[in-house]
C-alpha cells in the first residue's frame, strides 16, 4: 500500500459530565490508506462513532475536548481553524449518517441539499450544479433523477433516502468518506442494496471509507481492514481476512462467537457476562476487558497493555490473548 | 392439539378524513393469515418493516380490535373474550417489548414493576409477593437486591431481562416476543436470547417471536413464518425456510443476510444480484396484479412447508 491519505495519532476525545471530562476515545492510533474500506467496530459505548465525528471535529466544543492528532493531507484537522477545516468537510471529506431524516433538511428539495456542497466548494454555474447532481442521482441507482430531483426527503423511502445523503457525500469527489452505521436503520433487503451501492461506488470513485458498524456481517461484505474498538480503545487491528480466520483477542473472539447465525444448532449462545463499561465508570488502567472474563488470571494481563503483533498488520492490545479460552459464558451480570 | 390457533386473522385501520374525520378508507395491515403454535415450540415471524408482523403479535394479545378470523387456545374459542380482563387467556398469554425504555414504568420499582401482574391475578401476602419476585429475578439472573431499584439504573440488557421475568411472573402457557433484542448489542442479545431459551425449557413455554433479524430466528424458532403485504408468503420449518426458500420473496430475503465469511463476498454479492433481476422479472408470477399475496399452497408435497402461488402456475414455480 501506498502512503496512508488520513493519519490519527493519540487520539483522544473526552465528553465533559457534571463538570468532569472522561475520556471515550482514549488514544487510538490508525492509519487509513488510499483506496481502502476501513471498518471500525464494536458496541454501543465502544467510542467508534466519537473517532468518526472527531476526524471533521463534529463534536460540539462547549463539552467535547478532542486531543492528539488526525493528519490529512499534510494538515492537522485537530489544531488548524475553524474556517480552514470548512474547507476540507464535504469537500475532501464527507460523511454519511445512519439516520438520513435527521441528516437531511427537511426543507430542501433533494436536488438543492446535493448542490449544496458545490455551492461552497466549486465554482460551477447553476446548470452545471444541476447536472452534476442529476448525473450523482443516477449513480446511486434513482430510477427517475430528474423526478427526485424536485423531491423533498419525507417523500423518499428509507432506502432512497439514504441514497440520497450517499449522492451528497459523493458531490464533490471526495478522497476519504465517513459513513456511521449506514444501514443500520434500513431492512435488510434495502441494507444489501446499499452495501452494494457502497462497494460499487467505492470501486469507481477509488475514495477511501472509513466505515463505523456493529454489525460484523457488514464488515464481511464490505471491510479491506478492520479495527476492533473496546471502550475507548483500539483492541485488535487487522485485515478482514485475519479478523475472521483468525481474531485473537478475548472481546473479538467473544464477540464473533455470540453472532446467532454463526452456529446452525439452537444450542446456547456464546453470551459475554456483564456490560460494556459506561463512561464514567470504565476502567481507566490494565486490560479493560478483564473484568468481562474474570476467569483469566490477572498475571496473564499486562499492567499497562500494549500491542502484540500476531502477523504483518494484525495487532492485539494486551497479552491476555495468549491465555484465552471460552467460560463461563452462560450470562451472568454485575 | 396446538395451544394456539389463528384461523383467517384480519386487522383493518380505519384512515380518517374529510372535516368530519369520516372512515374513507382502510389499511388493511394484516389480511387473513392462519397460524398454530404449539405447546413448548417457537414460531418465528419474520418480516420487514410495515408487514404486519408487530400487528398480529398486538392482535393475539387484544391490544388491536380484530377486523375477522377467529382464535382458539387450548381448543377453545376465545376471541370474543381477547380482550377481557381477568380471562384466563389474558393470565397466559404475556408479551415482552422491544423499547426496554418505554415499556418499564420509569417510576416504579423492579419489585412492582414485576409484581404488577401477580397482583393482577393472584391474591399474595407482601412476603410471598416478595419471594415471587426474587425467585423470578433469579431466573433471568438478577440478585435480589434489584428488586428495590428502578429501571433506570439497568443497563438496555437487564432491562431486558426484567421485561422477561415481568413476563413469566403468572407463568403463562404463550409469549409474544416483538423483537426483543433489537435495540440490544450483540453480547448482550446472546445473553438475552439465552435467558429466553432456559425460561421455556423450565416452564415448557411457546413463543411467538416477531424479528426482523433473520440470523436471531434461525437460532430461536423451529417454525418460521414470512410476511410481506399484510400477508405470509411462505411457511415452514428452521429446515424447509432457510434449505429450501421457494417464494421469490424468501430467497431475496436470506440472500440479504450479510454473510461473515469474507471469502464469499463476490459470490454473494452476484447471487444477489442475479435475485434481484428475478424477483423484478417474476414478480407478476407471485403476485396478484394488485400486489396481494396469493393463498398458501402446500409445497413439493410436504406438510410443514407452504408457499404462497397462483393456483395454476404453482406447480411450475415451486
Amino acid at each position: 500500500m501506498s502512503e496512508p491519505i488520513l493519519q490519527i495519532k493519540n487520539l483522544r476525545t473526552s465528553f465533559r459530565l457534571e463538570g468532569r471530562y472522561y475520556a471515550a476515545v482514549d488514544g487510538i492510533n490508525l492509519e487509513i490508506n488510499k483506496n481502502e474500506v476501513f471498518a471500525i467496530v464494536g458496541e454501543s459505548g465502544s467510542g467508534k462513532s466519537a473517532t468518526a465525528l472527531s476526524v471533521t471535529r463534529l463534536h460540539n466544543p462547549n463539552y467535547t475536548t478532542i486531543e492528539g492528532e488526525v493528519l490529512f493531507g499534510g494538515q492537522d484537522l485537530i489544531s488548524i481553524p475553524e474556517k480552514q477545516l470548512n474547507g476540507i468537510r464535504g469537500k475532501h471529506i464527507s460523511m454519511i449518517f445512519q439516520d438520513p431524516l435527521t441528516a437531511l433538511n427537511p426543507l430542501m428539495r433533494v436536488g438543492a441539499q446535493i448542490e449544496e456542497p458545490l455551492l461552497y466548494h466549486s465554482n460551477m454555474n447553476a446548470a452545471q450544479k444541476k447536472a452534476r447532481a442529476l448525473e450523482l442521482l443516477e449513480a446511486v441507482g434513482m430510477a427517475s433523477p430528474q423526478l427526485i430531483y424536485r423531491q423533498l426527503p419525507h417523500e423518499l423511502s428509507g432506502g432512497m433516502r439514504q441514497r440520497a445523503m450517499i449522492a451528497v457525500a459523493l458531490a464533490c469527489d471526495p478522497q476519504l468518506v465517513i459513513a456511521d452505521e449506514p444501514t443500520t436503520a434500513l431492512d435488510v433487503t434495502i441494507q444489501a442494496q446499499i452495501l452494494d451501492l457502497l462497494r460499487k461506488l467505492q470501486k469507481d470513485t477509488q475514495a477511501s471509507v472509513i466505515l463505523i458498524t456493529h454489525d460484523l456481517g457488514v464488515v464481511a461484505e464490505m471491510a479491506d481492514r478492520v479495527a476492533v474498538m473496546y471502550a475507548g480503545q483500539i483492541v485488535e487491528i487487522a485485515s478482514v481476512w485475519q479478523i475472521f480466520k483468525n481474531p485473537r483477542h478475548p472481546y473479538t473472539r467473544s464477540l464473533l462467537a455470540s453472532i446467532p447465525s454463526a452456529g446452525e444448532n439452537s444450542g446456547r449462545l456464546n453470551a459475554i457476562a456483564g456490560t460494556v463499561p459506561t463512561l464514567r465508570k470504565m476502567p481507566r488502567t490494565g486490560c479493560r476487558f478483564a473484568r468481562r472474563t474474570p476467569w483469566i488470571s490477572a498475571a496473564a494481563h499486562q499492567e499497562n497493555p500494549t500491542y502484540h503483533e500476531i502477523e504483518p498488520g494484525h495487532k492485539v492490545l494486551c497479552t491476555c490473548y495468549r491465555s484465552f479460552r471460552f467460560e463461563g459464558v452462560n450470562g451472568g451480570d454485575k | 392439539m396446538a395451544l394456539l390457533e389463528v384461523r383467517d386473522l384480519k386487522v383493518y385501520f380505519p384512515i380518517r378524513g374529510g372535516i368530519f374525520g369520516r372512515v374513507v378508507g382502510h389499511v388493511r395491515a394484516v389480511d387473513g393469515v392462519s397460524f398454530a403454535v404449539n405447546e413448548g415450540e417457537t414460531l418465528g415471524l419474520i418480516g420487514e418493516s410495515g408487514s404486519g408482523k408487530s400487528t398480529i403479535g398486538k392482535a393475539i394479545l387484544g391490544l388491536v380490535p380484530l377486523a375477522g378470523g377467529s382464535i382458539y387456545f387450548n381448543g377453545k374459542d376465545i376471541t370474543r373474550y381477547i380482550g377481557k380482563n381477568r380471562s384466563s387467556y389474558r393470565k397466559g398469554v404475556q408479551m415482552i417489548f422491544q423499547d426496554v425504555h418505554s415499556s418499564l414504568n420509569a417510576k416504579k420499582r423492579v419489585l412492582d414493576i414485576i409484581a404488577e401482574p401477580l397482583r393482577n391475578f393472584e391474591k399474595n401476602t407482601p412476603k410471598e409477593e416478595r419471594k415471587k419476585v426474587d425467585e423470578l429475578l433469579a431466573i433471568v439472573g438478577m440478585s435480589n437486591e434489584d428488586a428495590l431499584k428502578y429501571p433506570h439504573e439497568f443497563s438496555g440488557g437487564q432491562r431486558q431481562r426484567i421485561g422477561v421475568a415481568r413476563a413469566i411472573a403468572l407463568k403463562p402457557r404463550l409469549i409474544v416476543a416483538d423483537e426483543p433484542v433489537s435495540a440490544l448489542d450483540l453480547s448482550i442479545q446472546a445473553q438475552v436470547l439465552n435467558y429466553m431459551k432456559d425460561v421455556q425449557e423450565e416452564f415448557n413455554l411457546s413463543y411467538i417471536f416477531i424479528s426482523h433479524d433473520l440470523g436471531v430466528v434461525r437460532h430461536m424458532c423451529e417454525n418460521l413464518t414470512i410476511m410481506h403485504n399484510s400477508r405470509f408468503v411462505e411457511t415452514g420449518t428452521r429446515e424447509d425456510i432457510y434449505g429450501n426458500p421457494s417464494h421469490i420473496y424468501t430467497r431475496r430475503l436470506i440472500a440479504s443476510i450479510p454473510d461473515v465469511d469474507p471469502h464469499k463476498r463476490e459470490e454473494n454479492e452476484s447471487r444477489r444480484q442475479a435475485l434481484n433481476d428475478e424477483y423484478e422479472r417474476l414478480y407478476a408470477n407471485y403476485y396478484k396484479p394488485d400486489g396481494g399475496v396469493y393463498d398458501l399452497r402446500s409445497a413439493t408435497g410436504s406438510g410443514t412447508h407452504f408457499v404462497a402461488m397462483p393456483t395454476d402456475k404453482g406447480e411450475e414455480l415451486i
